[in-house]
């Protein structure tokens, strides 16, 4: 039996009907085409597959599609505004947090939404605000640099703003 | 004469922002027309055989397209899955293996039938629905028992569980006699799993018409995938196309071919679809290949001064129920005895054993991590003995002359090891590291630091070493350039590029060499049907000093070429023709010059010298003189809470030294990988078998303890640049250096914060519950260690 889901993925509107038992990851990467969303461990460790449920961090493998309804869903696609690297995405790429590439993805969710409730964190609070997230390639010297200049640099960019903010899933 | 403004710059990564915005293509990325996906189903017992095989239900299930077995791939598929003779050329047995078992299973995971569905959920739902009818026999689990008369085999109609066994050097109980002190340990690698985030996955879609048959799939080495595949399918090497795309990391696992990358092309041309197969992770864990999987025993000894006099090395290596493809490759550990240090006499031995677990293969390090782990304990241990530093008996006994040829015959290119340990040393602030160890020690506190000064074969290597090595094919490496009328240059390698990040540094190399902008010049790789006839592939440490090499004479090619034509166009002696920073001019006249692209668009045109072809372009395959051999010192510093037996690694200082850099933001990120990866092994990673079942305990990441951000400190490097003298770029490899370095640095630490408690060895992983009896049983028999004092 198929369910209809109706969510917002990345500001677009998206409506299919899907198996119950069907995981949002799947529905991310097999039903709506987004596949910069990964799969690395099938049991919720590793966090290449997060995603931000109406702002909030969540391992897409979690959840089953249904449960999305409704809800607005951010993935890796939808950080970039207007041709700009989203500062997450700059910073990563500036500061070599990623080698493989494959988890990082997960790791500029998990990172957006650390920005979004801890706007300056310290090393010791990116570390363990990463903890849900593995990476293989980078002994995560880089990533939590990588966290770091963007911490600033969205900081920087707010302050010259005023109001405007860069981090996705502030909503 | 070509400028250098590219290499050692610290680049940025040009594959970082299709990675950072999702759109990275790895294998799971793809899909095709038609395509089906496979589950296969697996053997859940270590050893049995297979009584019957029931697919009917399945085969009713929704959306069921096909179930396979042994006969079906029979049909398609034939040899066994290729064993090289790596560093054992003779072995005592090698076991047939067919990608699918038949009669008998001797692993848990190891392939019984696949089901093609439909879909995903489908394929999964109708491989629960395969009846298959087992008689459980005895398995093999423990590698000491494994050789004893008794014990089962791990092939029911096996000879024994002895796959190699050879002596390297013997000992010379004459030299033996000479140390004062000698000591003995047992070091136990445990089995590890390589995990790369990515798992291993396939897709195949066979074209009947043509024959063809096109392969993605997360290899490290494609082009060996095309060799054995198409020897293995009878699919000549122009009719299969093996595409490795975005591979989300591969750590030595991705290098072997598998089972999988056999039965989903076979599949796809029984099926007549295209067909997929992505690995889950509890597969990835209990079928992809493990590293290490071994214990040593060594003995060392030393005179009263602290000269080294012997080490004696046993390795027996726990190879699984098959040998991997590469399985021998890690012996290599006993060549690499005596480390970085003279020794009077080095013997080694190693022993390979059968079991029924997955087969282990190279996985990042390889023999080398090993071999650094047992020199660098002895050596702790040999200065324990004697009451010297940890630091003076290493300055004492390291190789300080170059080239040097160890008792192995393998010749060390250049090194200057003291000079890495005194950085490292000096960063670690070592002399009041000491102090605070002294101080803390008179308050219980239990702080440690550990040295490991590494050292590393890679590059591999040179034809007359290696071809032998594999059964004939030697890793070289090739790359080809071509430089478009216009002027702007593809490059096509031989090497993949999975983290590496090849993508930017191999164009620095032809950026400088034929002088034209960096941004002009684009790399392809992973794609066996670019390029040159056959790539070898990245794992070793290689991908640099003979893949780099590679790029840089084709590069040098070209310039070669055009220096000809320009000389021509010129009307100049060719031997007059400067090359300088992008331009030709003829010596003299720095004014009347010619750009690089003006003499490449020149090439396609009329008018060139007598005999010389159109076209600028040159294909070049590299073939190193000797191995290289990077180097450093590492230095952990931790503190063991005897309460709990937790582990504090409070800083990790690694200095590394692997020649000429080409892009320093790269090589650090190599060594911050590594060296997390070897601190993972000494504190966390385990494979865990169940002795009886033969059933593992560790098949999801919930079991299998990989670390997080929150468990590392931030590494702090350092750097000496002594070139290679064995290539022109004057570089060495550095993907493995820090895992090679790491482990035994850690467990040098915790070993010297718990010496007061009189513990010499702890068994890697080093966890709490593994401390804490340590601990605990050290203070009830040690009364120095009563209360911590």
């Amino acid at each position: 039996m198929k369910h209809k889901v109706a969510t917002t993925v990345n500001g677009q509107r998206r409506e299919h009907e899907v198996e119950a038992r069907l995981l949002l990851v799947h529905y991310l990467r097999d039903v709506v085409g987004l596949t910069g969303t990964h799969i690395g461990c099938d049991t919720s460790q590793c966090g290449a597959c997060t995603i931000l449920v109406d702002g909030q961090a969540v391992k897409s493998c979690t959840m089953f599609a249904v449960q999305a309804e409704g809800k607005s869903l951010t993935t890796i696609e939808g950080m970039a505004k207007d041709g700009e690297l989203h500062p997450l995405q700059q910073a990563f790429w500036d500061e070599h947090g990623l080698q493989c590439g494959f988890c990082t993805p997960g790791f500029i969710m998990a990172a957006s939404y650390l920005l979004s409730q801890n706007p300056n964190p310290s090393e010791d609070e990116i570390r363990r605000g990463l903890e849900g997230n593995l990476c293989r390639c980078t002994g995560y010297v880089n990533i939590v640099k990588s966290v770091q200049s963007a911490a600033k640099a969205m900081n920087g960019s707010k302050a010259k703003a005023g109001e405007h903010s860069t981090a996705a899933g502030r909503s | 004469m070509a400028v250098t403004t590219m290499i050692g710059a610290k680049i940025h990564r040009r594959e970082d922002p299709r990675l950072v915005s999702g759109e990275g293509r790895y294998v799971d990325d793809f899909t095709r027309p038609g395509m089906l996906h496979l589950a296969v189903v697996r053997s859940p017992f270590a050893h049995a055989l297979v009584k019957s095989i029931d697919v009917a239900q399945a085969t009713k299930a929704p959306g069921v397209v096909a179930v396979y077995t042994h006969k079906d791939f029979a049909k398609v598929l034939s040899g066994s899955m290729p064993v090289t003779p790596s560093f054992v050329a003779e072995k005592k047995q090698s076991p047939a293996r067919f990608p699918i078992a038949d009669k008998e299973v001797v692993y848990q995971g190891e392939p019984v039938a696949v089901v093609l569905a439909e879909t995903k959920y489908q394929a999964s739902d109708a491989s629960n629905m395969i009846d298959v009818d087992y008689e459980q026999l005895a398995a093999v689990m423990d590698l000491d028992k494994a050789l004893e008369a008794k014990s089962p085999k791990v092939h029911a109609d096996g000879p024994d569980n002895l796959a190699w066994d050879l002596t390297y050097i013997p000992d010379d109980p004459a030299v033996m006699k000479e140390a004062d002190v000698v000591i003995k340990t047992r070091i136990l690698q445990q089995r590890l799993a390589p995990t790369s985030m990515e798992t291993r996955g396939v897709l195949a879609e066979y074209s009947k018409p043509d024959g063809t048959m096109t392969v993605w799939m997360s290899s490290q080495s494609p082009h060996f995938v095309r060799l054995f595949l198409g020897g293995a399918m009878g699919i000549p090497e122009n009719r299969l196309r093996v595409i490795s795309p975005d591979v989300g990391g591969g750590f030595g696992a991705k290098i072997s071919p598998y089972s999988e990358d056999w039965l989903v092309p076979a599949a796809a041309k029984l099926s007549g679809r295209p067909v997929k197969w992505i690995e889950s992770r509890t597969e990835s864990l209990q079928t992809t290949t493990h590293g290490r999987g071994q214990i040593f025993e060594v003995e060392a000894g030393a005179k009263k001064d602290g000269t080294l006099v012997f080490i004696k090395a046993t390795q027996y290596l726990d190879a699984g129920a098959y040998l991997g493809t590469f399985a021998a490759f890690q012996a290599c550990a006993c060549l690499l005895a005596g480390g970085a240090y003279n020794w009077k006499h080095v013997s080694a031995r190693t022993v390979g054993v059968l079991t029924n677990k997955v087969p282990t293969d190279p996985y990042r390090g390889a023999g080398r991590p090993e071999a650094t782990h047992m020199c660098e304990r002895a050596i702790d241990l040999l200065a324990g003995e004697l009451k010297m530093d940890p630091a003076d008996i290493r300055r004492k006994n390291f190789i300080s002359a170059f080239p040097h040829t160890n008792h192995f015959g393998l010749v060390f290119d250049s090194g200057a090891y003291e000079k890495a340990m005194d950085m490292a040393l000096e960063i670690a602030g070592y002399d009041k590291l000491r102090k605070q160890q002294e101080e803390g020690r008179k308050k219980g506190k239990y702080l440690g630091i550990g040295l490991s000064s590494w050292i590393e074969i890679c590059g591999f290597g040179p034809s007359a070493a290696t071809a032998p090595a594999t059964g004939g094919i030697a890793l070289v490496e090739s790359a080809q350039v071509r430089v478009f009328p216009t002027g702007s240059v593809a490059v096509y390698v031989g090497t993949h590029s999975h983290g590496q990040g090849h993508d930017t540094t191999f164009p620095q190399i032809v950026a400088d060499t034929l002088g034209v902008p960096y941004d002009s010049i684009e790399l392809r790789h992973g794609d066996t049907a670019e390029g040159p006839a056959f790539g070898y592939g990245t794992y070793g440490s290689r991908s640099l000093a003979v893949g780099g090499m590679a790029v840089f004479k084709a590069s040098k090619k070209v310039v070669d070429k055009a220096r000809k034509l320009a000389a021509h166009l010129f009307e100049a002696a060719e031997e007059d023709v400067v090359f300088d920073q992008g331009h030709f001019y003829v010596k003299g006249s720095p004014d009347k010059r010619k750009a690089f692209g003006e003499v490449a668009f020149a090439s396609y045109g009329a008018g060139l010298p007598e005999g010389m072809e159109q076209g600028l372009e040159a294909v070049a395959y590299y073939d190193p003189s000797n191995f290289v051999w990077p180097f450093g010192t590492h230095v952990a510093v931790v503190e063991v809470d005897a309460e709990t037996g937790h582990v504090d690694l409070q800083r990790y200082i690694a200095v590394d030294d692997c020649g000429n850099i080409i892009n320093p933001m790269i090589v650090d990120g190599q060594i911050h990988g590594g060296v997390a990866q070897g601190i993972s092994q000494a504190l966390y990673e385990e494979v865990v078998y169940d002795d009886e079942s033969g059933q593992m305990r560790t098949g999801t990441f919930t079991d299998y303890i990989l670390p997080s951000a929150n468990e590392f400190p931030t590494f702090e490097l350092g750097r000496t640049i002594t070139p290679s003298p064995t290539n022109e770029l004057g570089v060495k490899g550095i993907g493995e250096a820090g895992t090679i370095a790491s482990s035994i640095a850690v467990i040098n630490a915790i070993c010297d914060a718990l010496a007061p408690l009189g513990i010499k060895h702890v068994d890697m992983p080093a966890s709490p519950d593994r401390l804490w009896k340590l601990i605990k049983e050290a203070r009830g028999t040690n009364h120095n260690g009563k209360g911590g004092s």
